[in-house]
């Protein structure tokens, strides 16, 4: 073993707390190393062990999802993302990432590489990335600060995507105070590969060289995922240096020069850079592949001099990956990447054993068992003390009928308009392409998701990404199970059937009993609805420490849902009303419950009461049904009832298609402020074909679902709700199209 | 059959869609150049596509007229052969200084992705021999600097040699401010070079050539193209 470089620090206790690790952990690396490691390893260590790459306080919990399937060509955990067999010779990986902390400080650099990131996930592959989606939460829109985040986050994730070319066809946009200072920014990325031509992220085959391709490495980003895995303070701010920068044009070439080089043959596997850069895509290879890996820093392009090889190893500059490829094959490889004027430099080779070994300047900087740092080896794993929060006891109980409900519906429905989680976000996804590559059957805003076509074949990908945090922090367990029952729901309203989920779970600090407590029944409930609706879990990822000084987040873990539309051209499904003398009809559950609602918020400024009502077998109920009654063609229009209730559901109906209704909501039971607003889970709005109406009925009777005709859709400017009153159509839109450009001044 | 080329520079991202657009719903023959080519002997229809060629870092545009294609391209324009710059394409086209004018940010310094409509001002061009004049078509935009500019001079000769192709309306065909999204110089959406033969328009009819994209009203465009090179 060299002797450590005369400037580098000590290696100290100390020096280790520093980096993150706990006494523990370095007690642990000391034994382990049989020896005090070198400053080089310190780091390496620490960003391996830390929360965000090592998922060591959440992966005791995250195995206990389904994870299995007949669909699932990859499982959880294995590759970089989910693999799903969706016919016709195809996989389809997806996969979401979280990039809060440094879109939090740096929004446009952060959205922007959070959208770099989770592309590279995909293609590194062998998928071509065809669509991505996104889920964003800020805090209250009155704050400037939380404009300037919107702003930042939206051009960001626009500027990345449009320019490396793949359409957002799906998201959603949340503000509540608990997200102020700390906002989460999830994106979302879905690709396509022929079965047969994925890639794995393997070091195997003695002698065979290593590769580093694409960016060149400066000092940007370094430590990235180790200030990912602590709270957002004052100090944050500081920590800007930490958030790397993005540039899509070079992501651009690198997608195409890396599905070109894995048509070469020559590719033994293939890891993305994200993360901890050379030191987590070197060693996660190696450990794969169960064997040693020697890398030259010396030989790594980059974009500075005097770099170390602690700076060398930890650098989160995008736009890099590491091949391995068949010994005598690399010039193949090498010469497709300088097609596309990118660096590719072979770094180091596989060797026997099982140790990465980093060598700079003829010196070993760092010797480590690969095993040591990886999720499953020696990385720690940890399960947190838990603790029920003591606010639920208030929150249950609170008495929401004993509120003075406001007698004017009319006037709660076009406050609930103008509250920018329900009004229109168009503002947000003009800024994206949403149309490039020719196949975004529905695009944002249109569709309760978004949905592609696939070229050559009948079918159609729909995808959504969903999660009400009011739910999940008023009932953690139902709230996880609504995040995907909600999600699958949106699925089946556009003519999916939900196939798989990726997770992005956003919470707060894992130390702090309640939020863990909190995680572990939110994903309890996630896990139940998975089940039940037969759509494993393919991976995703985890981001705590989502805080700020006046405490956690709302628990937000966002569901990213995949469904399959069997004939795209006939099953696709819209929202708007289609056309006039067509019945709108009620399927569901009952509307009753008023916990949790936006109207809460809006009207009565609360976050109270239970999470809206769910039965998750009545649910599955539903979904079938509706999924069959698409099929069959019967359904004209769909819209879940989600934000709002069913009062915004009929509205937006009537608002996206321009045309008038008459409704009548006495046939449903319960108060007329609940049947409006209540989130009562299972719920959806139909229109029919009049001449249908009997059969429809008969279907969905067939299934036990309700079904009630609550009116019909006529040539009027008006929705008339019998009883209630009437709204103006060109009122509520310009409200509803206005609420986001005039906030944000545009 | 006329041979369509899609020129493929680092960084074009609708290269795809419009060798999508040719080769499988109008059954044209066509084939992608690399940037880095220099023979269009066997060319008869070049298309310069939309996305951000070279990252379009610097100006949009600006790095890509430098490729050697590109020294090709204003040869074979210069000839009278046909081009078509869409989006990034056209933006190209006027670095190049095949075609007047010059393209600003959007008056609002914001990318728009929409779908906009877009009034046909003449009908005698090879681009538009199959449409009506004064029709109105509904195509998708996308772009961040699409705020087209010529002085009043320019404007002038474009409109006297009937070289505006295009302009932004509202669905029924009027110029108004609010359809004009991205502040044009006369609401400008698509405008010829003074020979006719190179065509450099913002909307891209290449994402509406298909009823499940919701919109087919790209075609007419392309089959005007097709009908005159067969003719040619």
């Amino acid at each position: 073993m060299a002797t450590s470089h005369a400037q580098e620090p000590e290696v100290t206790l100390e020096l280790a707390l520093e980096h993150g690790l706990n006494e523990e952990e370095y007690g642990w690396i000391v034994d382990k190393l049989g020896r005090t490691p070198t400053f080089t390893e310190l780091g390496v260590y620490s960003v391996m062990w830390s929360e965000h790459c090592s998922y060591k306080n959440s992966i005791v919990e995250l195995k206990k999802l389904p994870r299995d399937g007949e669909h699932l060509l990859v499982g959880a955990g294995e590759e970089n993302a989910g693999l799903v067999d969706i016919g016709d010779g195809l996989g389809c990986a997806f996969k979401i990432e979280s990039h809060n902390h440094p879109s939090a400080v740096e929004p446009y650099q952060g959205a922007a590489t959070g959208v770099g990131g989770i592309h590279r996930d995909i293609f590194t592959m062998g998928a071509r990335p065809i669509a991505s989606l996104n889920s964003l939460r800020f805090g209250d829109m009155k704050n400037p600060r939380v404009r300037y985040l919107l702003d930042g986050v939206v051009r960001g994730i626009g500027d990345y995507g449009n320019s490396f070319g793949v359409p957002v066809i799906a998201g959603e946009v949340y503000f509540d105070e608990s997200y102020e200072g700390n906002p989460l920014v999830n994106a979302m990325s879905i690709g396509i590969v022929k079965a047969g031509e994925t890639a794995s992220a393997i070091a195997e085959g003695i002698g065979n060289p290593v590769i580093i391709v694409g960016a060149s490495t400066g000092r940007d980003g370094i430590h990235g995922a180790t200030f990912a895995s602590e709270e957002i303070s004052e100090e944050s701010e500081k920590k800007r240096p930490s958030v790397q920068v993005g540039d899509p044009f070079t992501e651009k070439l690198l997608l195409e020069a890396s599905l070109e080089a894995l048509k070469t043959g020559a590719v033994v596997g293939m890891q993305d850079m994200g993360a901890a850069g050379i030191a987590c895509s070197s060693s996660e290879m190696t450990a794969k592949g169960q064997q040693g890996m020697r890398v030259d820093l010396d030989k790594v392009p980059a974009r500075e001099d005097g770099m170390t090889a602690y700076e060398l190893l930890l650098s989160e500059s995008q736009e890099r990956m590491l091949v391995v490829a068949h010994k005598g094959r690399e010039q193949e490889i090498i010469d497709v990447y300088e097609k596309w004027d990118l660096h590719a430099v072979v770094v180091g080779e596989v060797v026997d054993g099982d140790k990465v070994t980093y060598w700079k300047e003829g010196e070993v900087k760092a010797e480590i068992p690969a095993d040591h740092l990886v999720l499953g080896g020696g990385a720690p794993q940890y399960i947190r003390e838990t603790k029920k929060p003591a606010y639920l006891e208030e929150t249950q109980n609170f008495d929401i009928e004993g509120l003075d409900h406001p007698a004017d519906h009319i006037d709660t429905i076009k406050k609930l308009l103008n509250s920018p989680n329900i009004a229109s976000k168009r503002w947000v996804h003009e800024q994206y392409d949403t149309t490039v590559r020719t196949n975004t059957v529905t695009a944002p805003g249109a569709s309760d998701s978004g949905v592609i076509r696939i070229k050559d074949t009948k079918k159609g990908l729909v995808a959504k990404t969903d999660c009400n945090g009011r739910y999940v922090y008023l009932n953690p367990r139902k709230g996880g199970q609504i995040a995907v029952v909600e999600s699958a729901r949106n699925v089946v309203c556009s003519g999916g059937k939900p196939m798989a989920i990726t997770n992005c779970l956003n919470f707060g600090n894992p130390y702090k009993p309640e939020v863990y407590w909190t995680f572990k029944e939110a994903l309890g409930g996630m896990g139940d609805a998975c089940r039940a609706l037969n759509t494993p879990v393919t991976g995703g990822n985890v981001s705590f420490y989502n805080e700020n000084p006046e405490g956690a987040i709302f628990p937000s873990p966002i569901i990213g849902m995949l469904g399959v539309i069997e004939d795209v051209e006939k099953h696709t499904t819209t929202p708007e009303f289609k056309a006039e003398g067509e019945i709108i009809v009620y399927l569901g559950a009952d509307r009753k419950g008023l916990g949790g609602t936006e109207y809460l918020k809006v009207i009565h400024n609360l976050t109270q009461g239970d999470a809206p009502e769910l039965n998750i077998d009545f649910e599955v109920k539903l979904q079938e049904s509706l999924l069959e009654a698409i099929k069959a063609g019967f359904i004209t229009a769909a819209h879940d009832i989600a934000d709002g209730g069913l009062a915004i559901t009929l509205a937006e109906m009537a608002i996206f298609s321009k045309l008038g209704a008459t409704v009548d909501l006495a046939k449903l039971t319960g108060s007329a402020h609940e049947v409006l607003f209540s989130e009562a889970q299972s719920g959806v709005v139909v229109t029919i074909r009049e001449a249908d109406l009997s059969t429809v009925k008969a279907h969905f009777e067939n299934f036990g679902v309700p079904a009630i005709e609550i009116g019909s859709v006529n040539g009027s400017d008006k929705l008339e709700i019998k009883g209630i009153g009437s709204l103006d159509l060109k009122e509520i839109s310009e409200t509803y199209e206005s609420v986001i450009p005039n906030a944000m001044n545009t | 059959m006329a041979n369509f080329g899609v020129i493929v520079f680092p960084g074009s991202n609708c290269d795809h869609d419009a060798y999508h657009a040719l080769k499988h719903v109008m059954n044209a023959d066509v084939k992608f150049l690399w940037h880095k080519d220099t023979d269009l002997s066997d060319i008869d229809f070049l298309i310069v596509p939309g996305g951000f060629s070279y990252g379009d870092y610097l100006r949009s545009g600006a790095i890509a007229r430098f490729s050697p294609i590109m020294q090709e391209v204003v040869k074979f324009a210069e000839k009278g052969g046909p081009v078509m710059g869409i989006c990034n394409g056209f933006q190209i086209l006027l670095e190049a200084g095949l075609i007047p004018g010059a393209m600003m940010h959007n008056n609002k310094l914001r990318f728009v992705c929409k779908s906009v409509n877009i009034r046909v001002e003449n009908t005698e061009s090879m681009f538009t021999s199959h449409l009506k004049k004064g029709q109105v078509l509904n195509i998708p935009v996308s772009h961040g600097e699409g705020n087209y500019f010529i002085d009043d001079d320019g404007l002038k000769a474009l409109n006297d040699n009937n070289q505006v192709l295009f302009r932004y309306t509202d669905a029924e065909g009027n110029l108004t401010d609010e359809a004009n999204f991205n502040g044009s110089r006369d609401s400008i959406a698509g405008i010829t070079n003074v020979g006719g033969n190179v065509l450099g328009m913002m909307p891209h009819p290449e994402r509406a050539m298909e009823k499940i994209l919701g919109s087919e009203d790209g075609k007419p465009i392309f089959d005007s193209i097709l009908n005159s090179l067969s003719i040619a």
